[in-house]
C-alpha cells in the first residue's frame, strides 16, 4: 500500500533527513547514495517515485534523470531533483533531462511532504 | 535509536572537510585540473546546502561565499590561483572552528569570517551577478484573514507532460483542495482514434474554483509545469459586496467575457429563441465543453452568491482549537468554584446567598453545557478515511471488501473523536485481515464475493456508540481457547460464555492469527484497542457468529472535560466515580461480610455480586466504620461493588490530568478539585474490575 520511495544523495545527513522525513509520513524509503547506485537499484525494483540530489560523484542527478527516463519501468514516473541551484538555467536542465519537479536546499520536513504528495498523488 | 541528524550532520561534514583538504593540495599543484576542481566545488556545495538545512546558518552563509567563487572558477571564468588556494584552506579552517563551535568547543573569531569573506569576494568580476542566494519555492501564502473568491482558470498542459513523470490529474486534484472546485475537462482536441497517441495529453481542463487561496497559491499548484503549459487565471467573483443589480451573469455574457464567443455572434443568436447553449454549439460557434464550462461557472458564482446573505444572517465563525480548549478549562476552573459557593452558601442559612448561589449554578450548568457543545464534531470526518484505507488495505490483501458508514453526522467531543482514530483503525484493520474471507473462499461459503464492514455511531443517553460489523467468518470459539489456555489467560477445566472469551482477544499480546501480516496479527493491536477505549472512559463489547461475522461495540462518553460523578469518602480523602457507571448504593455491615465466608461477595437482589474493598485495595489506614456502603458498578454488563466509608453525593467533576509521575498508578485515571479546595481521585473503574476480578479468581481458587 504505501508507496515506494528511492531518495539519491551522496550527503548522508540529507539522506538521512529525506528519508527519515518521509519515513515518518508512511512511505517505504530506499537511500542509495549516488546515481550510480540509484539506477542500479531502480533497475531491480519499483519505485513510485526517486528524489535525487544534483552534484553526486559517479553519476549525477541529470544523467540519472536521463537514464531512468530511457527505462521502460520509469518512463512516467515523478523525479525530483534536491538543488541548491534555484536558477532558471538549472531548471529548464533539468526539465530537459525529464525532472516532474525540484526542491531547493535548505528545507523543511514540512515542504519536503508537501512537493511529495503534490507529484506522488 | 538513530543517531540525530544534526549529529550526522557534523559528522559528515568533518569527513567532507578532510576531503576537501586534500583536493586543494591536490588543486595547488594542477591547478588547471576539471576534476579536482569539481570534487572542491561539491564538497562546498554538500557542506552549504546540508548545513543550512540542519540550522548551521553561520556556516551555510560563509560557504556559499566560497561556493560561488568555485562555481566561476568550474566555468571557467577565474583562474584558479595560489593565493585563491591558501585562503581555500584558511576558510576550511575556519569551517572547521565553527563547526567545532557548535560542538560546544570555543567561540568562533568572527573578524577572521568576515575578512575571509571579503577575500573570497574580491575575485568575483566586478560585473559578478547578484547573489544567487537560494531561492526557496514560494509557500502558499497564508489563508488566514483572505476573502473568498471565485477564480476561473484555464489549464492547457504540453502534449507530453506525461514524459516528464507529470500526472495533470494530481495538479487538478490539488487545485480542488484549495476550495470548491467545479472541473470541466475539454475533449475537443483528442483525435480519431487511429491518429491518437497515447502518451499524449490531449485533454485541457476549465476549473472554476471558489477559495481563499490568493493568486500565487493557486499558480504555486502548476509550479513545476507553469513553463510547459497553458495556464490562465483570472478572478470572476471578489466575493465582496454584492451587486444586486446584477447577481446572476447569462451564459452569453460569461461566454464573451471568457473570449469563446464574440459580443456579435452572440446578439445574432440571441434573436432566435431556443435555448441559448444548444444553439450556440449546433452553430458551431462554441464547442459543447466550453458550453459546460461556462455553466458550471455559472452554477458556482450562483452558490457563491446566495451563500453570502446566508452567512452573514447566521454567521459561522473559524476560530483555533487552543482558544476552545483554554475556554473548556475555564469552564472546569468555574464549576469547581460554583460547588465552593453552593457549599459556602449552605453552611451560612442566608436566604439571599442561598439564592444568588442556586442562580450561578444554573447559569455556570448553561454555560457548561453550552461550552462543551462547541467542541463537539461530526465523527464523520474519520469515516472518510477509514474509506481509504478500507479499499487500500483490501486491493494490498487480494480482497473485496465495501466500507457502509451510517451516522456520520453524530457528534462528539474534538478529542475524542482525534483518539478515538487509532483503536477504530485496529478494529478495520483486524475485520479486513482475519474477518473477511477472500473472494473465493466467500463464494464457496455461499456468500456475496463481496466482504461489509459496516461502521455506524449513534447516540445513546450520555454516551455514543460505534458499532464496527463485518460479514466475514467469524471467530474462531476454539482457537481463542486454546490460545488463552496457553498464555494462562483461561485455566483448563475454565468453560467461559461465548461472550467472555471473546472479550478474551482484547488481552495484551494475544494474537490467534496463523501468519503475521503486514496488516495485522502481531497480538498488539487489540491490545492497543482496549487500553485506548479504557483511557477514553469507553467500554467494548463483542459478539460473533461463526461463519456470520463478527461485531464490535465501542461505547464512548460525549465528552472528556467534565462529568457527573459520585462523590464518596474514605477515612479524609475522597474519591469520585463516574456516574453513568453507579447502578446504585448498598450497605455493608459486618454480618453481611461475616456471612460470605471470607469472600468478597454481596448479594444483591438475589445476585451475589463481587466487591473490592477500596481501603484495603489502597492501604489506607484507619479502621472501617461498623456499616460500609458499597457503590454498584456496571461495566460491560458485569457488575462489581466498590466498598467505601460514605457516600457525599452528586458531583459535577472537572477532570485534571495526573502528571507524568502520577501516570501508572492503578486504579487512578485522574483528579478533580472539590469545592472546599481539596483534592479529589478519580477512580478508573474498568482498572479496578479487571483487580476485583483476579481477586475473586485467587479466592475461588485459592
Amino acid at each position: 500500500m504505501s508507496k515506494h520511495i528511492l531518495a539519491v544523495d551522496d550527503s548522508r545527513s540529507i539522506l538521512q533527513m529525506v528519508s527519515f522525513t518521509l519515513k515518518g509520513a508512511g512511505y517505504q524509503v530506499t537511500e542509495a547514495a549516488d546515481g550510480q547506485a540509484a539506477f542500479e537499484l531502480a533497475g531491480s525494483g519499483n519505485f513510485n517515485l526517486i528524489i535525487t540530489d544534483l552534484n553526486m560523484p559517479r553519476m549525477d542527478g541529470i544523467t540519472l534523470t536521463q537514464k531512468l527516463r530511457a527505462h521502460p519501468k520509469y518512463k512516467f514516473t515523478p523525479i525530483l531533483m534536491l538543488t541548491t541551484e534555484a536558477g532558471e538555467a538549472f531548471k529548464t536542465k533539468g526539465k530537459a533531462a525529464g525532472a516532474t519537479g525540484w526542491l531547493v536546499k535548505p528545507f523543511d520536513p514540512q515542504k519536503l511532504i508537501g512537493v511529495v504528495k503534490k507529484v506522488l498523488p | 535509536m538513530r543517531e540525530r541528524p544534526n549529529d550526522a550532520f557534523r559528522e559528515e561534514a568533518y569527513e567532507l572537510l578532510a576531503e576537501l583538504e586534500t583536493s586543494l593540495l591536490e588543486l595547488e599543484d594542477n591547478p588547471r585540473d576539471k576534476d579536482v576542481i569539481g570534487r572542491v566545488f561539491r564538497a562546498m556545495h554538500t557542506i552549504k546546502g546540508s548545513g543550512a538545512m540542519f540550522g548551521f546558518d553561520e556556516i551555510s552563509a560563509f560557504t556559499h561565499e566560497i561556493e560561488t567563487v568555485f562555481d566561476l572558477v568550474r566555468n571557467d571564468e577565474i583562474l584558479v590561483t595560489k593565493e585563491m588556494v591558501d585562503l581555500c584552506l584558511l576558510a576550511r579552517d575556519q569551517i572547521k572552528a565553527m563547526l567545532d563551535a557548535a560542538g560546544g568547543h570555543l567561540e568562533v573569531d568572527r573578524s577572521r569570517t568576515a575578512h575571509l569573506v571579503g577575500a573570497f569576494r574580491a575575485f568575483l568580476p566586478q560585473a559578478a551577478p547578484a547573489e544567487a542566494s537560494p531561492a526557496a519555492i514560494p509557500a502558499p501564502a497564508a489563508a488566514e484573514g483572505a476573502a473568498t473568491r471565485t477564480w476561473r482558470i484555464r489549464f492547457r498542459p504540453a502534449h507530453d507532460i506525461f514524459a516528464n513523470g507529470t500526472n495533470p490529474l494530481a495538479l487538478l486534484r490539488e487545485l480542488c483542495e484549495l476550495g470548491e472546485a467545479r472541473v470541466v475537462a475539454q475533449t475537443d482536441l483528442i483525435p480519431p482514434i487511429d491518429d491518437l497517441h497515447p502518451e499524449v495529453c490531449y485533454l485541457y481542463w476549465d476549473v472554476i474554483l471558489t477559495t481563499t487561496a490568493d493568486a500565487n497559491a493557486i499558480r504555486d499548484v502548476f509550479i513545476f509545469v507553469e513553463d510547459d503549459c497553458e495556464m490562465t487565471l483570472a478572478s470572476i467573483d471578489d466575493g465582496g459586496c454584492l451587486d444586486d443589480g446584477d447577481s446572476r451573469k447569462l451564459l452569453g455574457e460569461i461566454l464573451v467575457e471568457r473570449g469563446d464567443l464574440s459580443a456579435a455572434d452572440l446578439e445574432r443568436v440571441l434573436t432566435e429563441r431556443k435555448r441559448l447553449g444548444e444553439v450556440l454549439v449546433e452553430d458551431g460557434l462554441v464547442k459543447p465543453g466550453q458550453v459546460a464550462a461556462a455553466l458550471a461557472e455559472q452554477q458556482a458564482l450562483e452558490k457563491q452568491r446566495q451563500n453570502r446573505p446566508a452567512a452573514d444572517a447566521a454567521s459561522s465563525l473559524r476560530v483555533p482549537a487552543e482558544r476552545l480548549d483554554k475556554l473548556v478549562d475555564l469552564v472546569g476552573e468555574l464549576v469547581t468554584v460554583q460547588s465552593r459557593l453552593s457549599q459556602t452558601a449552605a453552611g451560612r442559612e442566608d436566604a439571599v446567598l442561598t439564592a444568588v448561589a442556586e442562580e450561578v449554578e444554573r447559569l455556570v450548568e448553561e454555560l457548561r453545557d453550552l461550552t462543551l457543545n462547541i467542541r463537539m464534531l461530526p465523527i464523520g470526518t474519520t469515516f472518510s478515511k477509514f474509506k481509504r484505507l478500507v479499499r487500500d488495505l483490501s486491493r494490498e490483501l487480494g480482497k473485496d471488501i465495501e466500507l457502509e458508514t451510517a451516522g456520520a453526522e453524530t457528534e462528539l467531543d474534538k478529542t475524542v473523536i482525534e483518539r478515538l482514530n487509532d483503536p477504530l483503525v485496529h478494529i478495520i484493520r483486524n475485520s479486513i485481515d482475519h474477518g473477511i474471507e477472500m473472494p473465493e473462499v466467500r463464494q464457496v461459503a455461499g456468500k456475496p464475493r463481496q466482504g461489509t464492514i459496516h461502521l455506524s455511531a449513534i447516540h445513546s443517553g450520555d454516551s455514543v456508540v460505534i458499532e464496527i460489523r463485518d460479514d466475514g467468518k467469524g471467530l474462531d470459539r476454539d482457537a481463542i481457547r486454546r490460545k488463552a489456555i496457553e498464555k494462562g489467560l483461561l485455566g483448563e477445566q475454565d468453560e467461559p460464555s461465548d461472550h467472555d472469551l471473546f472479550l478474551l482477544i482484547f488481552a495484551a499480546g494475544f494474537s490467534t492469527a496463523q501468519t503475521v501480516t503486514s496488516v495485522s496479527g502481531r497480538g498488539v493491536g487489540m491490545d492497543v484497542v482496549r487500553r485506548a477505549i479504557d483511557a477514553l472512559r469507553g467500554t467494548i463489547d463483542i459478539h460473533s457468529e461463526k461463519g456470520r461475522g463478527t461485531t464490535i461495540r465501542v461505547r464512548i462518553p460525549l465528552t472528556l472535560a467534565i462529568i457527573e460523578s459520585l462523590l464518596v469518602a474514605i477515612g479524609k480523602d475522597r474519591f469520585v466515580l463516574p456516574l453513568s457507571l453507579v447502578e446504585e448504593c448498598i450497605e455493608l455491615t459486618e454480618g453481611d461480610v461475616a456471612a460470605a465466608h471470607g469472600r468478597n461477595l454481596v448479594r444483591v437482589r438475589d445476585q451475589l455480586v463481587p466487591y473490592l474493598p477500596l481501603r484495603r485495595w489502597f492501604a489506607m489506614e484507619g479502621a472501617r466504620p461498623p456499616i460500609e456502603q458499597v457503590v454498584i458498578t456496571s461495566l460491560g454488563g458485569q457488575r462489581v461493588g466498590f466498598v467505601v466509608d460514605h457516600v457525599i453525593g452528586e458531583h459535577q467533576t472537572v477532570i485534571k490530568s495526573l502528571g507524568r509521575m502520577y501516570r501508572d498508578v492503578q486504579g487512578i485515571s485522574g483528579a478533580t478539585i472539590l469545592g472546599d479546595g481539596s483534592v479529589a481521585l478519580i477512580l478508573d473503574v474498568p482498572q479496578l474490575l479487571q483487580g476485583a476480578e483476579a481477586e475473586e479468581k485467587v479466592a475461588t481458587h485459592g
